[in-house]
């Protein structure tokens, strides 16, 4: 079994954003990039099923710059077996990416392709499901737990109210959620094997595919800003001001 | 312009976001259809027609849609939105999981999680966790997009009178199937939908110690909720996280405990009309941005607080 997984160069979790002055979008200089967390779970899940002799072979694809060769190096220290850059400067919508993506599918046909559910930065929780759509595969969004037998795939996912298992038929597309592993941390001789792994670049007309976004970012702003209020000093006090001040308990 | 919303619901009832929907759905201006897509969904289907506003009810009731497949469900909104200039559904798990499948279908873009409508083709969206809100304009033919619950106030429940039309398209692609589910049953209001939240964070040290938020939930009538903390750390289950990926909540009042206040947690839960943060940590994130910080042993403040109340 293959299995592709798409990733995103992303800002790392940690790093608070700013919104650029000129509300044109926030301001990435100098500011630590990393692989989206949910990628790298959907990383992780990938280089487990190859260790449990159930996947072949794990593809990392990224579309983005030049610059995401280095979040694809991390996905190969972590146990992809190689990498695959489509490289352009635009920063690309999720329904281009998608295409794009479709257009690298056709090629690698994978078995499974596995997803973070969103991106840490955009929000938006698109990509997979769009991708899946557009190759006319099932889905399996924010996985909790896995379990590939009998050429189908078994999914747990995460919804609101608790959890829901199906089960798709293969080639499919999982999304990752939080809680479907630990990701590891990459050791110091599969970072130095990494540098060996194959990394091949392309674009995306060279996949014949024309990526271009239909909607407009106008401007970005800084959310209103929340002033911290008082600190009380008894639970006395806070109940009275629940009361009497905030009225939002009776 | 006309607008295709499509309902949330769990066969029985309607769930109340679709309500919040509406009300972003009537901003955009427009004819209002409503879609009910499930099985043996007859009770949903009143509800829906009684909401105001919606000019006509389409009813989609099949086997194919009784688990809200997102295959089955993407293909017939697909079909059916085609001849509108929007739909719209909610930013759930559920709305998540088969709108941007309809969008991909229909080849054109989705705007995720709007929080305003500033015209029929422009949103404000929340971006890097909360941290940022930008303005997108959709240039797409047809605008396809997943509205934030907290951001819009619902409509009434009652008062309108919507024809109701069967749909007769059948979508049974057979990609996948439905095997189980396991949903958390409380007596408490739901999360999203609360009035009053009170959560717990890693400083509850263990699910047990949960009980302690019990107590003043049921007398305050809140929602209990958890940070990601405390969810992966297996106190207590994932339905209950509040954050960035996972449930977004605006209500009155936002008791966190024992939560240390990462940007994660924030981003879910700080439009808020009131924070209350209890931490024994006084340099705790989380009092940033609450109006009554109490610097205390939750093991302490919490049975008085329940006492007081």
């Amino acid at each position: 079994m293959k299995v592709l997984v798409p990733i995103k160069r992303v800002v790392d979790a940690n790093v608070k954003v700013r919104v650029k002055p000129d509300h044109t979008g926030v301001d990435l200089n100098n500011v630590k990039m990393a692989v989206n967390p949910f990628c790298e779970i959907a990383i992780e899940e990938a280089v487990r099923l190859k260790e449990a002799g159930k996947a072949e072979e794990v593809i990392a694809v990224t579309v983005g710059p030049g610059a995401a060769q280095e979040q694809l190096r991390t996905c190969l220290a972590l146990g992809a077996d190689r990498a695959i850059l489509v490289e352009t400067d635009t920063e690309l919508q999720p329904l281009a990416i998608a295409r794009i993506l479709k257009a690298l599918s056709d090629r690698e046909s994978p078995d499974l392709t596995i997803f973070g559910k969103q991106s840490i930065d955009g929000d938006n929780s698109q990509t997979g499901p769009m991708f899946a759509a557009l190759s006319g595969m099932p889905q399996g969004t924010f996985a909790s737990e896995l379990n590939i037998e009998d050429g189908k795939i078994t999914v747990t996912r995460e919804i609101d109210g608790g959890l829901q298992t199906l089960r798709l038929s293969l080639p499919a597309v999982v999304t990752t959620d939080l809680r479907l592993n630990e990701p590891r941390y990459a050791s110091l001789p599969n970072i130095m094997k990494a540098k060996k792994k194959p990394m091949d670049t392309t674009t995306p007309s060279e996949l014949g595919v024309e990526a271009e976004n239909t909607q407009e970012i106008l401007s970005v702003e800084p959310p209103p800003e929340r002033q911290a209020g008082i600190k009380v000093e008894s639970v006395e006090e806070l109940v009275d001001k629940l009361r009497n001040e905030a009225k939002v308990i009776a | 312009m006309s607008i295709l919303l499509v309902a949330e619901h769990d066969n029985d009832s309607l769930k109340p976001v679709t309500r919040n929907v509406l009300t972003a759905a009537l901003e955009v201006g427009g004819d209002i259809d409503l879609l009910v897509a499930g099985s043996d969904c007859g009770s949903v289907v009143d509800q829906a027609a009684g909401l105001p506003g919606v000019n006509k009810v389409l009813l989609a009731d099949h086997a194919a849609y009784a688990h809200q497949l997102a295959e089955n469900i993407a293909a017939l909104v697909a079909d059916l939105g085609a001849g509108y200039s929007h739909i719209l559904t909610a930013h759930t798990s559920l709305g998540k999981n088969f709108l941007p499948r309809v969008a991909a279908l229909l080849g054109v873009g989705q705007v995720s999680d709007i929080i305003t409508v500033a015209a029929d083709d422009t949103f404000k969206r929340p971006i890097y966790a909360g941290n940022a809100i930008a303005t997108v304009k959709s240039n797409d033919a047809i605008k396809v997009i997943s509205v934030r619950g907290t951001g819009f106030d619902p409509v009434a429940a009652e008062g309108g009178s919507a024809s109701i039309e069967a749909v007769d398209s059948v979508h049974d692609l057979g990609l996948s199937e439905f095997v189980s589910e396991e949903i958390v049953s409380s007596e408490r209001p739901e999360l999203t939908a609360a009035s009053i939240v009170i959560s717990g964070g890693r400083g509850m040290q263990s699910g047990e110690n949960f009980k302690l938020l019990e107590g003043i939930a049921d007398k305050l009538g809140a929602a209990i909720g958890a940070s990601r903390a405390a969810v992966d750390a297996g106190f207590v289950p994932n339905d209950m996280q509040v954050g960035q990926t996972g449930k977004i909540v605006a209500p009155d009042l936002y008791i966190a405990v024992g939560i240390s206040g990462a940007i994660q947690h924030l981003a879910g839960m700080k439009d808020s009309k009131v924070i209350v943060a209890i931490n024994k940590d006084e340099d705790a994130p989380i009092f940033q941005i609450a109006d009554y910080g109490l610097v205390e042993d939750l093991f302490k403040a919490l049975p008085e607080l329940e006492a007081q109340l």
